[in-house]
C-alpha cells in the first residue's frame, strides 16, 4: 500500500509493523510527530505496545533498557539535545547488548537555539557501541526500521537510525507502506538469549574488574565487525522479499568516474540530480552513498574508492578542532591503500543551512579546479 | 506480640557490606516479604558492592543494577518488558540510596511515581554519599559532620523531607521502616506489594564508616532514631491517610541517639536542643496528622 507521508511518520509506520512492544519517548521538535503517532497507534489498539511517557531522554533510555533487558522489543525516537541527554545511557544499551532500535532526527546542538538539520548530535555519540545507520528517503527511514531491528537482533547491538530534521522528517513523499504478513515472516518475534526472568535468579551489570573487562569489550567490537555483514544479509534479504534492495554503502554512477562525492542523509538525493546532470554533459563524476557511519565499512570502502583520484566529502557536521567527521573517517579508512584517492574535505550546511544543487556544483567545480585541498577545511557558502 | 518474619532466606551470606550497614538486612527484610516472583533493580550505591561483583550475586532473585538517575525510569521500563513478556504478576523491587534518591535520582523518580507506575521503590537512606566516602547529600541532617561538611562548617540545611514529597504525588502508598522494627517493615512491604501503583519505602539504614558509630550498635541506633521520634515509623496512604504504626513507649531524649554517633560530637548542647526542638514539633504535626486521618492516639503518644 502506497502513502504520502513524511519521514517522522515512516518512522512510526515502520514501528507499528516491526511489532514492537515497549517505547518509552520524550517529545522534542523535529522528532515530535513519530511519538505522537505511535502514542495514537497505542490508544487504537494498532500496536500492541505499552507506551511510557517519561520526563525525559535519559529517563527515557533507561527504560527502554529496562525493557529491553526484560526480553520485550523497545523503540524509541529522539534528536540533538534530546540524544546528548542520554549519553551515559546509551553506553548501557551497548554494553549491555540490548537490541534496542532508536530513529534519531538530526537537529543542531545549541547555543543558540536550532531546529534544523545537522549531523553532529548523532556522530558525536559514534564511540557509544551503537551501530548508526542513514537514510536518504522516507522510504528508506520506514525499511530501515524493519531492518534495524533484524540486525541488532542478530548482533546483539543497539541500532540508531537516522534521519534529516525537516528534508526528511517533515517533507512528505510516496511511502510503500510492506504487508504486515510479509514483515512478521521477514522479522520474527525477538527471542532474548539472556533477560531478567522470574525464576532465574541471575544478576546483570553488576561490578566488573579489569580480569573480565577487556574480554566483554573485545566481544563487542567483534560484534561491530560482524555487523557490516549482517546489514549486507539483512538489506540483499530485504530486497528479495520487499523488491529494495539495501547495502552498507552505495555507489552511483561511479563507473570510470575521476571525482567521487562521498556523502550520506538527504544531500545523497540532491547530489544524484547533480551527478546526473554532469553525467550527461559527458563528465566522469559519481557519488558513493555512505549508509552505515558505525561500523565504519573499511572494506567496502576501499573497494568502492580503489582507483578513483579524487574524492569530495561533504560533511554537514563538525568536530571542532578537527573537521568534517565523515571525511576524517573516511581518510582513516584510506590509509595504507596503494594510490589512494586525493579528499576533498567540504563543511556545508550547518545548522540546517539549505545544500542546493548549485552547492554541490561548487563542490565539483572545487574538486575539478584544485589538484589538492587548499585548506583542511573547505568550507562552502560561509560568510567570512 | 508474635513474630511473623518468613525462614525463607534470598539473600546469601557472602555479600560483602561492611559490617553493622543497615543496608543488607533492610533487603534482607524485604526479599523475606516479597518471596521468589520478584526482580530487584539496584541504583549506584554501597549496594552497587555490596551485591557482589560478576559473575557472582548474593541474591536469589534477577537483579539489575543500573545508573545513579535511573531508579524510577529503569523500573518502568522493566515492568512494562516483563509484562509484555507475560510476567504480570512480578514485582519490581528499586533499592537506592539517598544519593540516588533525593538527589540525583529524584527526576525519574518523581517522575516515576506521577505516572503511578507499579513498582515498590526501597530508600535505604545512610544519610550521606556513603559509597564514594562520606559526603553530604540532601538526607544529611542538620549539624552532622560529613567529608564535605567538616566540622568547622557542619551541614545547616534540614535534612530533606523526601516522604512529604512522595506522598504529595498522591502515591498509593508511603512508609517509612527500620531494621530494628523488621515485622514493622517486612508487614509494610507485604502491604506494598499487594498494591497496584507506585510505593514507597523510606528506610533509615545506620552506616557505622559514615556515622562513626559501632557497628553492633547499628539496630540499637535504629531503635533509638523510632523511639525518640527523630525518625518515626508510619505509612500515608494516597497523600493524606497518615498512620502511626510504631508508638515509642516512653520517648527518648534524642541526645541518647546523637551521642553514640561520632558526626555529631561536635555539637553542643544547645545544638542538641535546637535537635530536640525540631524533633518535637515535627512528631506533634506527624501525630497532628495521624490524628486527623481518624488514628487513636495511644496516651503516651501525645
Amino acid at each position: 500500500m502506497e502513502k504520502v507521508i513524511m519521514g517522522n511518520h515512516a518512522v512510526s509506520y515502520g514501528v507499528q509493523l516491526a511489532r514492537v512492544q515497549v517505547i518509552a519517548a520524550y517529545p522534542i521538535t523535529p522528532q515530535t510527530q513519530v511519538v505522537e503517532m505511535l502514542s495514537e497507534f497505542c490508544a487504537d489498539g494498532l500496536l500492541d505496545a505499552k507506551f511510557i511517557k517519561v520526563e525525559s531522554e535519559h529517563s527515557v533510555m533507561a527504560a527502554v533498557v529496562g525493557a529491553s533487558i526484560a526480553g520485550a522489543r523497545a523503540f524509541t525516537a529522539t534528536s540533538s539535545h534530546g540524544l546528548a541527554l542520554m549519553h551515559e545511557v546509551l553506553h548501557w544499551a551497548s554494553g549491555g547488548r540490548l537490541p534496542i532500535v532508536m530513529a534519531n532526527v538530526n537537529r543542531a546542538l545549541g547555543p543558540g537555539w536550532n531546529v534544523w538539520t545537522e549531523q553532529t548530535d548523532s556522530l558525536a555519540q559514534r564511540d557509544t557501541g551503537w551501530i548508526q545507520l542513514y537514510c536518504e528517503t522516507n522510504q528508506e527511514v520506514l525499511d530501515m526500521v524493519i531492518q534495524a531491528y533484524k540486525i541488532a537482533e542478530t548482533v546483539l547491538l543497539p541500532v540508531m537510525l537516522v534521519l534529516d530534521a525537516f528534508v526528511l522528517s517533515h517533507t512528505e513523499e510516496p511511502v510503500d507502506i510492506p504487508d504486515q504478513a510479509a514483515v512478521d515472516r521477514f522479522l520474527p518475534p525477538y527471542q532474548p538469549k539472556f533477560r531478567l526472568q522470574p525464576g532465574n535468579p541471575c544478576s546483570f551489570y553488576g561490578l566488573v574488574a579489569p580480569e573480565h573487562w577487556m574480554e566483554l569489550r573485545y566481544k563487542m567490537q567483534r560484534a561491530m565487525e560482524q555487523a557490516v555483514e549482517v546489514t549486507q544479509q539483512v538489506g540483499a534479504e530485504f530486497g528479495q522479499v520487499f523488491g529494495r534492495p539495501y547495502d552498507v554503502v552505495e555507489k552511483y554512477r561511479m563507473e570510470d568516474a575521476e571525482i567521487v562525492l562521498v556523502t550520506s542523509g538527504s544531500i545523497v538525493g540532491t547530489s544524484r540530480e547533480v551527478v546526473d546532470e554532469l553525467r550527461a554533459q559527458g563528465q566522469r563524476v559519481g557519488l558513493l552513498k555512505m549508509r552505515m557511519f558505525r561500523p565504519f565499512p573499511f572494506v567496502a570502502v576501499r573497494e568502492a574508492l580503489a582507483g578513483v583520484k579524487k574524492v569530495a566529502v561533504i560533511d554537514r557536521n563538525i568536530s571542532y578542532g578537527h573537521g568534517g567527521i565523515f571525511a576524517s573517517e573516511l581518510k582513516a579508512a584510506l590509509y595504507g591503500m596503494p594510490n589512494p584517492p586525493t579528499v576533498f574535505p567540504f563543511i556545508i550546511g550547518l545548522g540546517g543551512r539549505d545544500v542546493t544543487p548549485q552547492s554541490i556544483h561548487k563542490i565539483v567545480q572545487y574538486t575539478q579546479q584544485y589538484d589538492k585541498p587548499a585548506e583542511e577545511i573547505i568550507w562552502m557558502e560561509v560568510k567570512r | 506480640m508474635s513474630y511473623d518474619v518468613p525462614e525463607q532466606e534470598l539473600m546469601t551470606p557472602g555479600h560483602v557490606a561492611c559490617p553493622g550497614c543497615g543496608a543488607p538486612m533492610a533487603v534482607r527484610y524485604a526479599l523475606k516479604a516479597l518471596g521468589e516472583n520478584t526482580v530487584v533493580i539496584i541504583v549506584a550505591s554501597c549496594w552497587s558492592i555490596i551485591a557482589g561483583p560478576f559473575p557472582y550475586t548474593a541474591v536469589q532473585v534477577p537483579l539489575l543494577h543500573t545508573l545513579f538517575a535511573t531508579g524510577g525510569s529503569v523500573a518502568s521500563g522493566v515492568k512494562a518488558g516483563l509484562e509484555a513478556c507475560g510476567y504480570k504478576d512480578t514485582t519490581v523491587l528499586t533499592v537506592a540510596g539517598d544519593g540516588g534518591t533525593f538527589d540525583i535520582g529524584i527526576q525519574a523518580l518523581s517522575a516515576a511515581v506521577e505516572r503511578n507506575e507499579d513498582f515498590i521503590y526501597m530508600c535505604y537512606d545512610n544519610e550521606a554519599y556513603m559509597n564514594t566516602g562520606i559526603q553530604r547529600s540532601s538526607a544529611t541532617p542538620w549539624g552532622a559532620w560529613t567529608t564535605t561538611t567538616p566540622v568547622k562548617h557542619p551541614k545547616e540545611q534540614p535534612k530533606k523531607d523526601m516522604v512529604a514529597i512522595m506522598a504529595a504525588h498522591r502515591i498509593p502508598y508511603t512508609a517509612t521502616a527500620t531494621v530494628a522494627y523488621p515485622e514493622d517493615l517486612i508487614r509494610k512491604v507485604k502491604k506494598a506489594k499487594d498494591i497496584r501503583g507506585s510505593k514507597f519505602l523510606h528506610v533509615l539504614s545506620p552506616c557505622p564508616s559514615g556515622w562513626k558509630s559501632e557497628p553492633a550498635q547499628s539496630v540499637l541506633l535504629s531503635r533509638l532514631a523510632v523511639q525518640s521520634c527523630l525518625f518515626p515509623l508510619y505509612e500515608v496512604e494516597h497523600g493524606d491517610k497518615y498512620t502511626i504504626t510504631v508508638w515509642p513507649r516512653e520517648k527518648v531524649p534524642v541526645e541518647r541517639y546523637l551521642r553514640l554517633q561520632g558526626r555529631f560530637a561536635h555539637l553542643k548542647p544547645e545544638d542538641i536542643r535546637y535537635i530536640q526542638e525540631n524533633v518535637d514539633r515535627e512528631w506533634e504535626r506527624l501525630v497532628a496528622k495521624a490524628k486527623a486521618s481518624g488514628q487513636e492516639i495511644p496516651s503516651t503518644g501525645g
